[in-house]
Order: C-alpha cells, then structure tokens, then sequence
C-alpha cells in the first residue's frame, strides 16, 4: 500500500508539469488584454505602459519559468515560513506570483477567500451526503413505490435545473416576495453570539440548498444504484436466514458494502467544494474561489487564472489519489500490491 | 474662572445656531450599504484606472478640485480655483498655482502639505510607475512646492485649460510619508499601501477585501467637523448588475447601487416596488457608429485598413451619400426606448455636454428618414439588384457590423441592421468578446483599433469638462496603423488639414466662448462627414433607496464625490 501511494505520488509530479505548462500556455496564447476593462478615456500609450510594467514584453518560456518558480519554489518556502515563523534564505526579496488587477500575491488573495467558500460550499456538500444517502437507501429499499418515484422525480429536476435558475428563484420568493432570507451573503459577519448565528444560518440557507439539492440528487441516484446490486446479493438472503431485523440488514451488512463506491464518489467531488461554485457564489455575492476566478477570467488577470487553475489541478490528483487508497482501505479484497 | 453670564449665553446661542444650519452632527446615520457589481480590486487609483476603484478610493483620497454634477469646478483641497483673474495661472499659460487649504489633515494625524501634491505627481509620472493617470501629466515639466502650501505646475507648452492634473478622483494626492517607498518599479510590490491608502477624505479604509468588500469608517480629522453623517461605509461587491438593482429597488438590503445598466422595462419594475428611485446623469459618453473609411479588404495583407496617406480609400464608405444614408436611415428613438430608457437621450453629436460644447447643427438625425436616405442613394448612382441590395459599378452595399459583446449592444445592432435593409444595405453582424475588443493585442484581428470591419460601434467620452484632447484624437497623426503599432486613436481613419488646424488653434486659445466654438465646430466637421455616426448619449445609472439623503448624482466625476454629505432622511 505505501509502496503504492509513493509510486502514484512520483507519478503525479510529470502529470502536474505538463498540466501546469498546458494551463500557462493555454491562457497565454489566448487573447485577452488586462488593460482592456479600463475606461476610454486612458489614452493608448499609457495602456502599453501598464501591459510592460507587467511583465507582458517578456518571451513566453521566460515567463512560463518565472510563473513555475514563484509558484513551485517561492509561495511554498512563504507558507513554510508563515507557519513555522522562521526566516529562510532571502524573503524579502524573493517574487511571489501577483495578481494584475489587484497587485497583490495571488496566493493571499486565494487563502482570504478559502473561509467562505470552505463554510458554504463545504456544509452544502454535507448537507447533499446527509440527504442523498438516506433517501437513496430508501428508494432502493422500496424500488418503485410512491417514495421511489418522488425521490426520482425530484432529483432528476434537480440535476436538470441550473443553480442559477434555482437559485434566483429562491431569492425571489424568500427575499423579494416573503422578506425572510438576505439575498445578499455578508462576508463581514461574524459569529459572536446565538444572534450572531442564527443570522449566519439565515445567510447560508438559500446558497446551501440550492447546492445541496444540486449535489444531492446527483449522490442519491449513486447510492441507489449501489444498494440495489447489493439487495439482490446473496448474502443479504443468508443475513435474512439468520433471523437477522431488517434494520440490521440494511444498516449494518447492505449499507456498508453499498457505500464502498458512494465513498469513492464523495471524495472525488471534495476538491469542487475547494473550487468553489461559480455560479452560486456569483448570485449570493458569496465571494469566495469560485468568484475570485470568474473575476479575474472577466478582468484579464492572468496570474489568478493560472494560479488557481492550477491549484484545482492539483487537489484533483490529490483526491484521485486518496480516492484510490480510501477504496482499498473499505473493501479487503482490492489490493494494489 | 467663572464664565460671564451674556458671554456664556451668546456662546450658546452661537453654538445652537450653527448646530441647527449644519442638519446634524458627525457619524449620527450608522452605517451605509453600498453595492458595486463590479467590486473593486485596489483602492490605488494609480495602479488600476478601473472606474470601480476610483470611486471606491475616492472616498478617501481627494483631488485638489472636483467637479460637482453640473460639471462645475468645486474646490476640495484646494483653497481656491486658480484662473488667470486671481493670478493662479500664469498670463503666459505656462505654469498654475494652487493655494492649499491650510485646515486638512491626513487621516492618520500628519498635516497635508504642498510636499505631499509635489510627490504624488513624482509618484505618478516616474515612467517605471506605469501611473495608469499619466497622461495627465503628459505636458507637466515640474511639480513644485512653493511654500508649506502652495504648489506650482509647469506645463512645457501654454496651456489654456491647466486643470488636468489633480483635477477629479481619477487624479487624486496620495501621502508622501505613506508612498514614499513606493515609487517607480517598486509600485505594485506594496500592497499594504495599495490596499489602505491613508486619505483627507471623509472616510477611511477599515478593511479591504479585493473583489469582495471595502469597510469604510468615518475619519475623526475630516475638516468639517458636522460631516460625514454616517459612521461606516460598507461597499460591497460581486454579482450582476439587476441582482444589485433589485438588492436597493426590492428587497432594500442596500441603500445605493452604481452602474445599472440593465434593460429599461426590469428595471422600471423594480422600481414599481416604491422602495426606491433610479437616478441617471448624463455626461459625455456617447455611443456612436465608427465608419471604416479605408480599405479593410483581407486580400490587401498588410495594408489592410491603413491609411497609406488617403491611397486605400474604403470602396463604398469613403462615399458622403452612403455615409449619411446610414445615418438617417436610423431611428434613434427605437434604439433609447429598447436599450437604454432612463439611461439613453438620442445623439446627433459626439461632444453632448457640457451645454457649452454641445452643438445643433447636425439634429437633422433626431428623426428617421428613411424616403430621404433612399433618394440620396439613387442620386448617387447606387441601384438595387435582384435581392433588393443596392450595387454601383459592381460594388455591393454589405456592411460587416461588429462592437463588443454585451445584450444592449447585440440588440441595438439587430435593430439597425434592419433599418439599414430598408435602405438596401446589407448588414452582416459580428460581435467580440469586450476584452479582446478593447484590448489592444497588436497580434489579434479583433481590436477596435485595427478596426477589420466596415462599421464598429461602442462608447467614448472624456474624462472632466474639457474636450480638447478627446477631439484631438481625431487628427491625422492619430490615424493608428502597423508603425505606431496601431495605438492612434483616430478610429475612422479621418483626416482633415481644416480640422487638424482647427486643433492646433483649440490648444492655443484660452477664452472660454471661443474655444467652445471651436470645439463645436470640429464636432460639426466629423460628424457632418459622416466619420461618426452617433446614436444614443449614454448616462450613467444608478439607484438609491428612498431614506437615503443628500446624493448628487454625478457623471461629471465619481458618483459618490459628495459621500460626506449623505445622510438618512428621518
């Protein structure tokens, strides 16, 4: 096993080269101009100025080496040295990957936003693992009766219908309509006291459902599917056999070989909570990862497109990875020596 | 010592006046929610030159003058507005010398001097700095400090209008002590300074999130001791520009929302709920039509659409009649009501304001005609063919229309593209991403400035009241191409011996009501040419909720210019 995850983790170093040149190159050979959002009435040499001063006059290898130093070498030896506070070689002088719309090191601007998107993306990611497992054991326990078909229905609309669509509905009726819910997600909040924090719920109700259900529907149908090939199995005959409770049945022996692919599937989906949700952040003013490189896609700020790109990259093998070993930990019979 | 009686009773008659005129007292409104879609990445004005961010700096950082929502000049840190009357500018035209307020201090305590001016145009004209406000100190030899408070400009030319540099937000004075390490490459490296500039505005900086929110809090040293009436400023950003209209139209969860351009009848929904009243300013932004008036034939390679000194004429736009069928054949009215509604009056000139400017001598195009528009192209010997397409000697009226993409610019382009139908033109449309558009890539086909298309249409103005370098970008050195690496600004390709003299003239002329002929007269010669076609004057639109008091909205500079006298209506 350890010998196994050594071996994908070596390999997963070319694997993230040749993302990180295919993910440099392919922006950079895009056109695009980070001077393009400013107003008219900044004349055409001064936005050859500005396009210079970032660095926009250099050859394209060059670049491309400069970006994959800072990134690979640089911010690594910053983050060591925030956590452990000590100072390593020459700090001060040491370039780290800016953005162009806001000057400021990509890599911050990316661990300001992680907090909200963590809090919102991730508890909606719970909540759709809290319904999406029960629901789908239930459905397959009871294959087409009522409760299957609605559970069918409703997480086939759910799948379908863009968050955008849901989620602007949502703040119609809860926020135009019946005032309850903020359409508007304030970053600022903070969590002091019980007031404090049932506002926080009330913010994160709406962005969470919307996707929550979204997430949900796509897992239930998962888990259905896995516990219907275990329910015809035979040993779930033989536990009946035994005399064994219905509860006991499902809960212990059916739900825990069903969950074993289900288990697989959540964790590949854990580097999109990371990412953020483009859309859904962008209808709540959620603000977070999502927003930050829908924003910088917008402006032209090509080190934070590459940057988090990139970081996404990388989480994805990551999460492969774990994915892999997390399967042969659940089930014995899958060894990768 | 005892207070004497009268004494102690006129202090507090005095005192109660004056509380009375000023309408309330220092941070009494509690906090100001203010939604900006497009959310600001850096409160430095120098760094970015993005709208967004000067507004959202301005409410720390002053200029020495601003202009107030009639475009008038109002001081700010400035005691009084220089002219050639009270000896601020120099009868030479040459220098301008600006008298500080000696009440104001920085945010963090150290008193603003004229060092602090002197430094900020250091700052700004360092050429490893890339100031994106540089321009405006394109003429200035030197920025000095005559005394604690006193600055003087030096301009290497006369200079007849010298309120450019530190004239409105987008040129404000920043603090030496605060900046001092800043300068030239080193610039964008601070990003503590970036982020929260120490200011004399009513406001200072809390926290700032890029692209997320700015946190404002009043400042204790603001020079008017009864302002601003709110405590916080909370600026927040993200989103779209209806969900913002309806966060301050609907449900009233903010209480001022810029930059609203969205169709007119959702937004006239909104504002059916009665929570609050979209506001719109007109300043000097028009949307035109550009007119290719050289040759962008792809078979010419590099001479494609270049001037070539008047040797690669367009094959059918270089003729008057076609240029002013396509004019008169729109009708601007359809095009304000389906697109624009409060934010949209019809254009017939290029320079719509100030009133001064503006000229009437081309409203013939307020009203369609389209019988006209005919008649002058059958005159000219431009026949239909089968298709109902008119030709001349084999040349077809085919249009190749593009602008930037944008849902009010996609549907203005379809509405004429059948207008033009009825005249015999026909139009092909084509629209571009905004950032390849506008960006200038010399390697892409696709900018406005290469310009491979036949008509283009977008939005210009000029920044302040002054339109001499606007209608300067329509001179022949202008005219962009493969050696200037095509950064000109003369976009149709128009050159006039009469107009580039009647710019010469402007820039030499100091009089007020001669230079405002002058300048109406090259507008006259542009668009009577046809090298302009303009369609709609654009304002700018915003919302606000009904309990909010005290805003003068303003195209003239930032909208929120007078943030420190906002205040909640009780």
């Amino acid at each position: 096993m350890l010998r196994y995850a050594a071996r994908r983790l070596l390999f997963s170093i070319p694997t993230l080269l040749v993302i990180s040149f295919i993910v440099f190159a392919l922006l950079d050979l895009a056109p695009n101009d980070p001077t393009a959002q400013l107003p008219l009435t900044i004349p055409p040499e001064t936005r050859q100025t500005i396009r210079e001063s970032l660095g926009l006059g250099q050859p394209f290898h060059v670049r491309y080496f400069r970006w994959l130093t800072q990134f690979m070498a640089h911010e690594p030896l910053n983050l060591a040295e925030r956590m452990w506070g000590v100072e390593i070689g020459n700090s001060a002088g040491r370039l780290r990957v800016r953005s162009w719309s806001t000057r400021a090191p990509v890599v911050d601007l990316i661990a300001a936003r992680l907090p909200q998107t963590l809090t919102v993306v991730g508890v909606s990611y719970l909540v759709a693992v809290l319904i999406a497992v029960p629901v789908g054991v239930f459905s397959a326990y009871r294959q087409y009766s009522v409760f299957d078909h609605i559970g069918t229905f409703v997480t086939t609309v759910g799948f379908s219908v863009p968050t955008f669509f849901t989620g602007t509905v949502l703040i119609v009726v809860f926020s135009v309509t019946l005032g309850w819910l903020p359409s508007i997600y304030d970053t600022t909040h903070r969590v002091t006291d019980f007031g404090s924090f049932v506002y926080q719920v009330r913010q994160m109700v709406m962005p969470v459902m919307v996707l929550g259900l979204f997430n949900a529907a796509q897992l239930s149908r998962f888990t259905r599917s896995a516990v219907l090939d275990n329910l015809n199995q035979e040993y779930v005959r033989t536990a009946r056999a035994k005399g064994l409770t219905e509860p006991v049945v499902i809960l212990v022996h059916v739900l825990r070989n069903s969950l074993i692919p289900v288990v697989t599937v959540i964790a590949l989906g854990l580097p999109s909570t990371f990412a953020g949700a483009i859309i859904t952040e962008q209808i709540f003013r959620i603000n977070g990862v999502g927003q930050l490189l829908i924003g910088a896609i917008e402006s032209a700020d090509i080190p934070t497109v590459q940057t988090v790109t990139f970081i996404f990259a990388v989480l994805i093998v990551v999460f492969n990875l774990l994915a892999d070993l997390l399967y042969g930990v659940l089930d014995p019979r899958i060894r990768y020596d | 010592m005892p207070l004497k009686p009268r004494l102690f009773i006129l202090t507090l008659v005095a005192v109660m006046s004056l509380a009375s005129a000023a309408l309330g007292e220092r941070g009494t409104d509690g906090q100001l929610k203010m939604l900006y879609w497009q959310a600001p990445s850096i409160l430095n004005p120098f760094l970015s030159g993005g709208t967004k961010d000067i507004h959202a700096a301005s409410l720390v950082l002053e200029p020495l003058a601003r202009y107030d929502e009639h475009g008038t000049m109002v001081p700010a840190l400035a005691a009084e507005i220089p002219t050639v009357e009270n000896g601020g500018v120099s009868a030479d035209l040459l220098s301008v010398t600006w008298r500080l307020r000696d009440d104001v201090e920085w945010s963090d305590g150290s008193p603003f001097t004229a060092a602090d001016v002197a430094f900020t145009a250091a700052y700004c004209m360092d050429p490893e700095g890339a100031c994106s406000a540089a321009s405006r100190f394109q003429d200035v030899t030197a920025v000095e400090a005559v005394d604690s408070h006193t600055v003087r400009i030096t301009f290497q030319v006369a200079t007849p209008f010298p309120y450019v540099p530190f004239v409105g937000s987008v040129s404000p004075v920043i603090q030496e002590k605060q900046f001092a390490a800043c300068t030239g490459a080193r610039a964008p490296e601070c990003t503590e300074q970036n982020f929260g500039p120490v200011g004399t505005g009513p406001f200072k900086v809390q926290e700032f999130r890029p692209n997320d929110i700015v946190l404002y809090e009043m400042n204790d040293r603001y020079r008017d001791s009864d302002q601003p009436a709110f405590s916080s400023v909370l600026l927040k950003g993200g989103g779209d520009a209806v969900s913002a209209a309806r966060a301050v139209l609907e449900t009233g969860e903010f209480d001022y929302a810029w930059n609203l351009q969205v169709e007119p009848e959702i937004l006239a929904a909104m504002a059916a709920a009665g929570r609050g009243e979209v506001v719109s300013a007109f300043g000097s932004m028009v949307e035109r039509l550009v007119v290719q008036l050289t040759n962008p034939d792809p078979a010419l390679g590099d001479k494609r659409a270049t001037y070539q000194d008047g040797a690669n004429p367009h094959p059918f736009l270089s003729d008057a009649a076609v240029r002013r069928a396509l004019s008169m054949a729109i009708d601007r009215e359809i095009l304000v009501d389906a697109g624009y509604g409060p934010a949209g009056r019809m254009a017939c000139s290029v320079l719509p304001a100030p009133a001064i400017y503006a000229s009437t001598a081309n409203d013939w195009c307020m009203a369609q005609d389209i019988a006209g528009a005919n008649k002058l192209l059958d005159d000219a010997g431009w026949v239909r063919g089968a298709d109902g397409i008119r030709v001349k000697d084999g040349v077809r009226l085919s249009i190749l229309y593009q602008t930037s993409t944008n849902s009010v610019r996609q549907g203005t382009q379809a509405l004429i593209k059948q207008m033009w139908r009825e005249i015999g033109v026909e139009t092909e449309l084509k629209n571009i991403n905004a950032s390849v558009f506008f960006g200038g890539d010399p390697s892409s086909p696709d900018t406005y400035q290469k310009f491979y298309a036949d008509i283009q249409m977008y939005t210009s103005n000029f920044d302040g009241t002054d339109p001499q370098n606007y209608l300067q970008g329509w001179i022949c050195d202008e005219i962009p191409g493969p050696e200037n690496q095509w950064l000109g600004q003369n976009i149709p390709r128009y050159c006039d011996a009469a107009y580039d003299d009647l710019a010469r003239s402007l820039s030499k002329t100091a009089g007020i009501e001669e230079r405002a002929a002058m300048a109406r007269t090259m507008n006259d010669r542009l668009v009577g040419y046809g090298a302009l076609i303009p369609l709609v004057h654009r304002g700018e639109v915003a919302a606000r909720t009904l309990s909010l008091g005290g805003v003068r909205h303003n195209a003239w500079d930032a909208t929120v210019w007078n943030i420190q006298a906002w205040h909640r209506l009780k």
